[in-house]
């Protein structure tokens, strides 16, 4: 078996009185697009922080393409880049600055020709001399996107990389992620738009109060959810016996119907107008991360 | 060595883009009061014989901006990084602590240098000052500018806001090098408070100092030296294991 990109194990995390991380064991494998999904404070950033070796677990261990973050650090660090979900950057200097220092940093000193490409990717070219003081958040945001690849990292982790950031940039972000990804990069992306995650992960972990609640693929986390649902209001406000007792009545006065297919619509509508009701308001629900999040979520 | 060049680059171009405020302002502040006190003291006072007071005065002026200027450098850069944020960017690269450490130190000490040497060099428009012993100063400078830079990692790293650094800043660096002896000889102290300024490292840093200019110094300048290195060995060492502890900075 090939060593895997991230391999955590037993990973405790406290914060005063905050359990942040209570006992995470979690394995990530090379060249897997991986979602780290929970709400606000389950634990997402301080796992990831253990891993860049921003925060010292009390106990477990994280380890980055087999290197522990704390013994062999300096080897850990060099296979991870990661883009910090705080908007940071040194307002002293221009996004070249900012990506030549980095690159220093992890210790590469030619490194101009893959900064180019870097920034031309993200389309910072005409902000490259731009003081980072100057630029839009947006940009900002860019710019540590491209400070966690500036030492082609094998292992790529982004916390909510498109918080804040306009429609346009967030596809070609994803774009330009997804090519990593091809490359052989692994990627592992925490959000709370799920649909991202839904659309570019393959597998999915939750995380709720430091605790890791479902570790799956995607396919089988929408599976477990209820499958084809058809929302509808009608007119009277009548069901015959047959769909009734298929039927839910929500809180806004529509009825949610599982279906089988979609063809099925039209016998459900058909057996409307038999019992002269009107179809005023029609939408179908397909399965989809969110549902799955928010079930398993609510669960104990 | 990468990661520690570029790193010792950055601090370096961090004070000298601000060099207006870093090297310009202190130099300026340094003119003042030699203004000040030479003005009022130089008929009065006479250190050591045949100097005027106001040579007495500069070599020690320009090393306590040097100090201060050391000081300010690894501190203000620490706690502007800790405060935005942005020393993600040196704690998530592969920097050994040692690199981290040195990168800061050596910045300090250039900024202190240059500060020093800006001072010294303005007012020898006014004042001829001999520096028969280049070497001593050098030595004073460098170890000098390295315990301040130090005690400024320190500082900086345990602060978590501005006003605790200026706190640490005004009720130990200040009186430290206020009572060093920049404006005095401590010979004219009473006994009690000249046994206090032997415990003060900053005394022998600018002693040792202004040996290297007038010949003369209260204290052996080979003990001031072996004195101020075993303070910056001492101060070194805590600095790395906190840097490798990752106290306050990976929490
Ligand atoms: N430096 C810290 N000091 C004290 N408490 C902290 C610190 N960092 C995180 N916490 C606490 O640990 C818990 C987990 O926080 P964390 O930032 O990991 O959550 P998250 O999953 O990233 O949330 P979000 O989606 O809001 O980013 C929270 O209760 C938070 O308040
Ligand atoms: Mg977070």
């Amino acid at each position: 078996m090939t060593t895997p990109a991230i391999e955590v194990t037993g990973l405790a995390k406290r914060y005063g009185s905050v359990q942040a991380l209570d006992g995470v064991d979690l394995t990530v494998r090379q060249g897997e697009f991986f979602a780290l999904l929970g709400p606000n404070g389950a634990g997402k950033t301080t796992l990831i922080s253990v891993l860049a070796g921003l925060a010292r677990p009390d106990a477990g261990t994280a380890k980055v393409m087999g290197f522990d973050v704390v013994r062999d650090y300096r080897e850990a660090r060099r296979a991870l880049g990661v883009v910090p979900q705080e908007l940071v950057f040194d307002p002293f200097f221009t996004v070249r600055e900012t990506l030549r220092f980095q690159s220093g940093y992890f210790g590469l000193r030619h490194n101009d020709d893959w900064i180019d490409e870097v920034i031309e990717r993200l389309d910072l070219t005409p902000k490259a001399n731009a003081n980072m003081r100057s630029l839009s958040g947006g940009m900002k945001r860019r710019v540590l996107v491209a400070q966690a690849l500036v030492h082609k990292p094998p292992v790529i982790i982004l916390d909510e990389p498109t918080a804040g950031v306009d429609v346009e940039l967030r596809q070609g972000l994803w774009q330009f992620v997804s090519g990593l990804n091809a490359a052989g990069h692994t990627i592992v992306l925490t959000t709370h738009y799920l649909e991202e995650a839904e659309t570019l992960c393959a597998r999915v972990a939750m995380l709720k109060q430091g605790r890791v609640v479902a570790l799956d693929t995607t396919a089988n986390l929408l599976a477990g959810v209820a499958g084809l649902r058809l929302k509808l209001k009608v007119s009277p406000d009548r069901m015959p016996p047959a769909l009734a007792e298929r039927a839910t009545r929500q809180d806004d006065g529509s009825y949610l119907l599982p279906l089988a297919r979609s063809a099925e619509i039209a016998d459900v509508v058909v057996a409307l107008r038999a019992n002269g009701a009107e179809v005023t308001d029609l939408s179908i629900l397909e399965p989809d991360l969110e549902e799955a999040f928010v079930s398993i979520m609510g669960r104990r | 060595m990468t990661g520690f060049r570029t790193l010792l680059y950055k601090e370096l171009l961090r004070f000298w883009k601000v060099s207006f405020q870093t090297i310009a302002a202190p130099i300026l502040t340094a003119l003042l009061y030699l203004l000040v006190f030479s003005h009022v003291l130089e008929s009065h006072v006479q250190v050591y014989p045949g100097v005027p007071y106001t040579a007495f005065l500069i070599p020690g002026l320009a090393m306590m901006s040097l100090l201060q200027n050391a000081f300010a450098n690894t501190s203000s850069s620490l706690i502007q990084s800790k405060i935005t944020g942005n020393i993600i960017f040196i704690l998530l690269p592969p920097l050994s602590y040692a690199e981290f450490y040195w990168a800061y130190i050596i910045a300090a000490i250039v900024r202190g240098m240059a500060v020093g040497a800006g001072v010294f060099a303005v007012t020898l428009v006014t004042v001829s000052v001999p520096l028969p012993n280049p070497f001593w100063a050098l030595a004073f400078g460098l170890v000098g500018g390295g315990i301040l830079g130090a005690l400024g990692l320190i500082a900086g790293i345990r602060a978590d806001k501005f006003d605790q650094l200026a706190a640490f800043q005004n009720f130990i660096v200040m009186p430290l090098t206020f009572l060093s002896g920049v404006f005095y000889s401590i010979h004219s102290l009473p006994p009690f408070w000249q046994a206090v300024s032997h415990l003060n490292p900053i005394f022998y840093m600018i002693d040792g100092f202004r040996y290297a200019f007038f010949g003369v110094s209260d204290k052996p300048p080979l003990l001031s030296l072996a004195i101020v290195s075993g303070c910056f060995a001492a101060l070194s060492f805590a600095s790395l294991q906190m840097i490798r502890r990752g106290h306050k900075l990976r929490n």
